[in-house]
C-alpha cells in the first residue's frame, strides 16, 4: 500500500522467500504504479527489470524481505532488505555467472548468475551491503527527467 | 510482422492469448536462462524457450514482450496459461527445436522487415 501525490509516491511491499508460485508479484506492482505516475516507459522497464531481479534472489535464498518504493522528482527508488543468510564476498557474488542456487532454482532457468549483474546494468545507481546470518540490504536508484 | 503471420508461417500451436496475436514482433531472443532473458530481450520480442513454469509469463509481461514460443512441442503448465491469459501474453507451441525455430523467425523478420 503506498500514497500518490502527483509524481511522487511512497509505498512498501512484502516478498515471501521460497514461494516462487508469487515470484514476480511486486515487481509487476511495481511497475504499474509507475506507469501510472507517467514514468516513461523505459524507465518503468528498467525498474522492472531491477526490481524483478531483486525479488528473483529474495524469493531463492531469503525468508522474507521488504521492498520500499519511493518516486520522488527526479529519481525512482527501489530499496530490498531481505531476512536471509546474507552473502559472504559479495565482489565474488557481483561476477557474473557466479552462483550459489541449487539445482531446483537452476531448472527452472533462475540462478545463472546474472541478477545482481542485470540490477547493476539497469540502475543508475546501485548500493548492497550484507551481514552473515542477518541478511542483504539493496537500494537501487533510477533517475527520471 | 504481427504474431499471426508467425502462427501461419510456422504452424504454431496458440495455447493462449489469441486475441492479442495481432501484437506486432519487432525482434526474437533465444534463451532458457530468465536472467538472460531479462537482460537482453527487448520489448515486442518474441521469445523462445523450453521453460514452461508460469516465471515466465512475468519476464514476458515485465519486459513487454510480443509472446513466448515454446520448442519441441514443450507444453505449458496450466498455472502458467492462467497468468498468461490474464497477463496478455500469448503463448505458442512449436514442434522445431530451438535452433531450427529461431532460424526460420529470424528469417521472416529479416526478409519483410
Amino acid at each position: 500500500m503506498g500514497e500518490t501525490n502527483q509524481n511522487v509516491y511512497t509505498g512498501s511491499f512484502t516478498i515471501e522467500g521460497g514461494n516462487f508460485n508469487c515470484a514476480g508479484i511486486v515487481s509487476t506492482n511495481i511497475k504499474s504504479i509507475l506507469k501510472k505516475l507517467g514514468i516513461p516507459g523505459d524507465l518503468v522497464r528498467k525498474a522492472a527489470i531491477v526490481s524483478y531481479e531483486a525479488e528473483i534472489n529474495v524469493v531463492s535464498y531469503a525468508k522474507k524481505a521488504v521492498v520500499n518504493l519511493m518516486v520522488i522528482p527526479g529519481s525512482v527508488n527501489i530499496e530490498v532488505i531481505d531476512e536471509g543468510p546474507g552473502i559472504p564476498n559479495i565482489e565474488l557474488a557481483m561476477q557474473e555467472g557466479w552462483s550459489t542456487a541449487n539445482q531446483k532454482i537452476r531448472e527452472m532457468g533462475f540462478g545463472a548468475g546474472m541478477g545482481l549483474c542485470n540490477i547493476k546494468n539497469y540502475s543508475d545507481e546501485f548500493h548492497i551491503s550484507s551481514e552473515i546470518g542477518k541478511g542483504t540490504h539493496l537500494k537501487m536508484i533510477i533517475q527520471t527527467p | 510482422m504481427k504474431i499471426e503471420k508467425l502462427v501461419q508461417a510456422l504452424e504454431l500451436e496458440v495455447k493462449c492469448g489469441k486475441d492479442y496475436l495481432d501484437r506486432e514482433v519487432t525482434g526474437g531472443y533465444t534463451g532458457d536462462l530468465l536472467s538472460d532473458v531479462m537482460g537482453n530481450s527487448k520489448e515486442g520480442y518474441i521469445w523462445i524457450t523450453r521453460q514452461v513454469h508460469q516465471n515466465i509469463v512475468a519476464v514476458a509481461s515485465l519486459k513487454e514482450l510480443a509472446g513466448i514460443i515454446l520448442i519441441n512441442s514443450c507444453q505449458p503448465a496450466p498455472d502458467t496459461l492462467e497468468k498468461a491469459e490474464a497477463e496478455k501474453i500469448p503463448v505458442m507451441v512449436s514442434g522445431l527445436p530451438a535452433f531450427e525455430i529461431s532460424g526460420q523467425i529470424y528469417n521472416l523478420l529479416t526478409s519483410t522487415g
